[in-house]
């Protein structure tokens, strides 16, 4: 393999990474909000990726994307007022069915909504034959926009998380609801604007990829698959972990194809994920102890 | 107690009689083909039911052992061996009595394992895999179980659907009838159908039976005690987890074997089989009878896929079994049979606590 | 107790439910499975519009002979059992004449017995020619044979004096198909496969495995796949800077995978049915006409493209009503044999002249060699 060559791995690999990464992010906000993995994740990256499509036709791209990132949101906080917050301590099993259960209605309402076909936002810059060539390595435009907006995300959620009041009372939820409780901090509304904001993230993710990926009715599911492995590879909860992790697996996998069939290639990221579950839990960048102590 | 439930069981034999007397004396005996196909997945759902509802523990990979029975037998009844026919191997499973020789439809001789020793080979090997996977997988809990579970259906399904030997997309066709006894064959012939009908109710009688007996003796008791408080039935000094590996794969062995008959009975599997979709229809369905609700999940399962299976559900078929698993875990968690509706009701609208979780 | 009696009641009541007969007089039951929904709903979707089109279009017309069409549609949801499942129903409860469908050569695989023993007449909208070869009696089916595509692809590329190929295609039945025949046919073409790699159809970026088809020195690529996964792949291609030419498959015959690839997709070779260019075919062609009121009559119908999909249900459709007129009769055997000896059946796909031997009727000539030019499908050096 020569040096070029090995470069245009690296690049799809991160192209992957970032992808797997996003979604890993919006699975991570709702986690350290309520404890809960939400499966339908994947969905709210399909949801945004189509409305924004859709909503072109009336909009300018900048516009489309910020309002289907809107309505999205609103999609997630619906969806928590509706079907999770009054819940009185829900099981975890009960949990894991229930967004299981939203996934499969949201994909099969987008089936009756948009039709089976393929659709896509254009590239913010160029078109899908223009590439930036960087010594004998091709990139695309578009990835760079995907990093580049991921990048920008991560860094405005930490600060989020860290200078802004309602920041620093989401955390204070995730790490004991009773004593944020005491503390004067509304859980509930806490939980409902953790579920906004990742489903903003995820829409945002759909919109920033679609271009590279296509978005359908049926692309959330394997999409939350990979988000998922990404977190738990990461840690569940560490956002800045499961970028980390992100491109892990991406390179992973880009490469994964030398040595193996492309049709294994999610036999490998799956793999990985067990061999990490059964022999460290918490995850590849987090830390033992914190890990023993999450409830499930 | 006892009585009880063998008046039970008694009722669900009368009841598969029933049904097919009637079909008989409405000439409308073609609903035993889908009643047939809806026993087939009952047998996983009942061995489901006993994982999530009495050991506690979810799987949502069950659809990878399913196919594993089903692929293994189907592979084996219908990979031609003759061009090995020489080799040392092939020679000795033919001298055993293992292979078969017929011929397709189109007139070409074909050498293949035997269906019995087919169906063997594959439960010993969902045993096996189910051990190996069962071990590592039950030391987790909650949302790494459900995510291990899933990794574990998807890699079944990425096989299935990635290797060329198993036909990639399109699956295995023309696989063989299965020659029970002399007189008793798994096959999907239109003058076989009243026999299978009850090749495969039986079935699901004998895993009823075998499944009762289990959770009304000391495992049954131990196994609630699982679900009930895990780490208190441990200082109780009951081995948890061998238990719950034993349920596991005991669950595993009932859904291969659903696999084998099925994959028989229809000529053929493919990937969709193995798809995460189709597990969580099991749980979905074991969710909807009530977790430690035998009868329900049956009764459920019954239903719900005849009523897929004859196409009612139209489009929404997916959608149907989504909405459903929301209804019932917000509404009536311990499944459709114990409603309780009316204060599920009451919780959403006066948003109060609608009860506590047990 | 409670529960055993709940399911001998709910189990009565639906057949009781189901039990009612209604014979509507004088019509001709058409089945057709079809994978409406699910990761073949590609497929299956347009298939099944056209289906309700034409059905409509008929019975308005007045029927065949007088009778009218009940069309029953079943969406298989493109899994095996199920499609089975409603084979049976539909030959045994509904007594169907035909069944038109499933969409893809699995499903139809699986259903070729039961349509056999049950004596119904099959018309598979797949393209897998496993299908009617070896002929079985009442299986019949409309699309291009994929030797056909090969073919055709291998004659351009000597025009283009191309001799190494990098091979990719997806993991589902038509990807493999192709792939076989790919594989047997470049030897006695003196085509050297240099590179082949398969890819899951759920693929969203390919970028590795053109990579590594680049890396070989292929001339030119050959995708195989009928998935939203081939856009992808050219467009990575382009992106990576591969100059050659790329060629498809009969697959590609959706402009909705032009437009998703946007002007990556100018240049791509592939071989189709002349829907796609119905438009720039000379009045002469024999096709134009029943292409154009295809095309129109779905595009106005319901605002969105026809593709080559849908084709393959007119065609399973038009042969069924052309064959009950010629046999003038709704008796199942009167019919298959009609269609075993319909000749010069103008369709979508292509001029059908089927026979004993042939149960697809479909010559090469069916095929045109097609590119894309600003995002439009335009027949190949014109």
């Amino acid at each position: 393999m020569n040096f070029d060559l090995f470069f245009q791995y690296i690049v799809a690999g991160i192209t992957y990474g970032t992808i797997y990464a996003v979604v890993a992010i919006g699975f991570n906000i709702i986690y350290n909000a309520t404890g809960i993995i939400n499966f339908a994740q994947g969905e709210f990256v399909m949801l945004g990726g189509m409305t924004a499509v859709t909503l072109l036709r009336y909009l300018p791209l900048p516009v489309a994307v910020l309002a289907a990132m809107i309505i999205t949101m609103l999609v997630g906080g619906l969806i928590e007022i509706l079907f999770i917050r009054w819940l009185y301590k829900p099981s975890v099993l009960r949990m894991i069915i229930i967004t299981i259960g939203l996934s499969i209605l949201i994909r099969e309402t987008a089936l009756h909504i948009w039709g089976e076909g393929v659709k896509a936002l254009p590239y913010f810059t160029g078109t899908s034959v223009s590439s930036i060539k960087l010594g004998g390595v091709f990139i695309s435009p578009q990835v760079l926009w995907v990093v580049g907006i991921s990048a920008v995300m991560v860094a405005l959620l930490n600060v989020f998380f860290s200078y802004t009041i309602t920041g620093r009372q989401m955390r204070a939820c995730s790490v004991n609801r009773d004593a944020a409780r005491l503390c004067g901090i509304n859980a509930k509304n806490m939980v409902t604007l953790s579920f906004m904001l990742s489903a903003a993230i995820g829409a945002l993710g759909g919109c920033i990829v679609s271009p590279i990926t296509y978005v359908q009715y049926d692309s959330g599911t394997p999409l939350a698959i990979k988000g998922f492995t990404v977190a738990i590879l990461g840690g569940l909860g560490n956002s800045v972990a499961a970028v980390a992790a992100g491109l892990v697996l991406g390179i992973l996998e880009s490469f994964s194809i030398w040595v193996m069939p492309a049709a294994y290639k999610d036999v490998i990221s799956i793999s990985i994920l067990l061999l990490i579950l059964f022999v460290r839990p918490s995850g590849l960048f987090g830390s033992k102890e914190a890990g023993d102590l999450k409830e499930f | 107690m006892r009585s009880r439930i063998h008046f039970a069981l008694f009722g669900l034999v009368a009841a598969v009689i029933a049904v097919q007397q009637v079909t008989a004396y409405t000439g409308s005996e073609y609903y035993l083909t889908q009643l047939t196909m809806s026993a087939y997945y009952s047998l996983v759902i009942v061995g489901l039911c006993l994982l999530m509802g009495y050991a506690g523990q979810i799987s949502l990979g069950h659809a990878g052992f399913f196919a594993i029975g089903g692929y293994i037998s189907a592979f084996l009844t219908t990979h031609d061996l003759s061009p090995l026919k020489d080799g040392g191997i092939v020679a000795f499973l033919s001298k055993a009595g293992l292979l078969s020789q017929r011929t397709d439809l189109y007139g070409g001789q074909l050498l293949t394992v035997q269906p019995w020793a087919a169906c063997i080979i594959a439960i010993f090997a969902t045993v096996v895999i189910a051990y190996i996977v069962g071990g590592p997988v039950l030391r987790l809990k909650g949302h790494y179980l459900a995510m291990a579970t899933l990794g574990f259906g998807t890699i079944i399904y990425r096989i299935a659907i990635g290797t060329t030997a198993l036909g990639a997309a399109d699956g295995l066709s023309d696989v063989p009838p299965f020659r029970l006894l002399p007189f008793l064959e798994v096959s999907g012939e239109m003058s076989d159908r009243v026999q299978n009908y009850y090749i495969a109710w039986g079935l699901v009688i004998l895993a009823v039976l075998f499944s009762l007996n289990i959770i009304h003796s000391r495992i049954g008791r131990a196994l609630r005690s699982i679900h009930g408080a895990e780490d208190a039935a441990n200082a109780m000094g009951i081995d948890t987890a061998r238990y719950k590996l034993n349920t596991f794969v005991l669950s595993a062995v009932f859904a291969s074997v659903a696999g084998v008959f099925l994959t028989h009975y229809n000529g053929g599997i493919g990937p969709s089989e193995a798809s995460i979709m189709k597990s969580v229809r099991y749980v979905a369905i074991v969710a909807v009878g009530g977790m430690a609700n035998l009868w329900g999940a049956l009764v459920m399962g019954t239903l719900l896929n005849f009523l897929s299976l004859r196409g009612y559900l139209g489009t929404y078929d997916d959608a149907v079994f989504g909405g459903i698993l929301i209804i019932i875990m917000l509404f009536v968690p311990q499944g459709l049979l114990h409603i309780d509706v009316f204060r599920g009701l009451r919780g959403f609208f006066l948003r109060r606590p609608a009860e506590k979780e047990t | 107790m409670k529960a055993v009696t709940f399911v001998m009641v709910s189990i009565l009541c639906i057949l009781m439910m189901a039990a009612s007969p209604v014979l509507a007089a004088d019509t001709i039951k058409v089945g057709a499975i079809l994978a409406v929904t699910g990761p073949a709903s590609f497929l299956g979707a347009p298939e099944a519009k056209t289906l309700e089109m034409m059905t409509e279009e008929i019975n308005r017309k007045g029927g065949i002979m007088g009778k009218k069409i009940d069309l029953i549609i079943k969406d298989s949801g493109a899994s095996p059992e199920k499609a089975l499942s409603f084979a049976k129903q539909l030959i045994e409860e509904d007594k169907v004449l035909a069944i038109i469908g499933p969409s893809t050569s699995g499903e139809t695989m699986k259903i070729k017995n039961v349509a056999e023993e049950g004596k119904t007449i099959l018309l598979s909208c797949a393209a897998a020619e496993v299908i009617v070869n070896p002929v079985a009696k009442y299986v019949f089916k409309t699309p291009q044979n994929d030797s056909f595509a090969v073919i055709k692809i291998f004659d351009q590329m000597k025009k283009m004096k191309i001799s190494k190929i990098g091979v990719l295609s997806s993991n589902t039945g038509f990807g493999q198909a192709g792939k076989a025949q790919i594989e047997k046919m470049a030897p006695e073409h003196q085509i050297q496969i240099v590179a082949n790699e398969v890819y899951d159809k759920a693929a969203t970026d390919l970028t590795a495995e053109v990579t590594k088809v680049k890396a070989s020195g292929a001339q030119a690529i050959v995708n195989w796949s009928i998935e939203p996964a081939q856009a992808i792949v050219i467009k990575n291609a382009r992106q990576i800077g591969f100059k050659g030419p790329i060629f498809q498959s009969h697959g590609f015959g959706n402009i909705k995978y032009v437009q998703a690839a946007g002007p990556a997709a100018d240049g791509v070779i592939f071989p189709a049915g002349r829907l796609l260019v119905a438009n720039e075919l000379p009045k002469s062609n024999k096709q134009k006409a029943v292409l154009m009121a295809y095309k129109k009559d779905y595009e106005r119908r319901f605002k969105e493209d026809a593709s080559t999909f849908g084709g393959h249900a007119y065609d399973a459709m038009l042969i069924l009503t052309k064959a009950i007129e010629k046999a003038h009769s709704t008796n199942e055997e009167a019919v298959r044999n009609a269609i075993e000896n319909l000749k010069g059946v103008v369709g979508t796909g292509g001029i059908f002249n089927f026979s004993p031997q042939d149960h697809n009727g479909l010559s090469i000539g069916s095929f045109e060699m097609l590119t894309v030019k600003k995002g439009k499908f335009v027949p190949l050096g014109k």
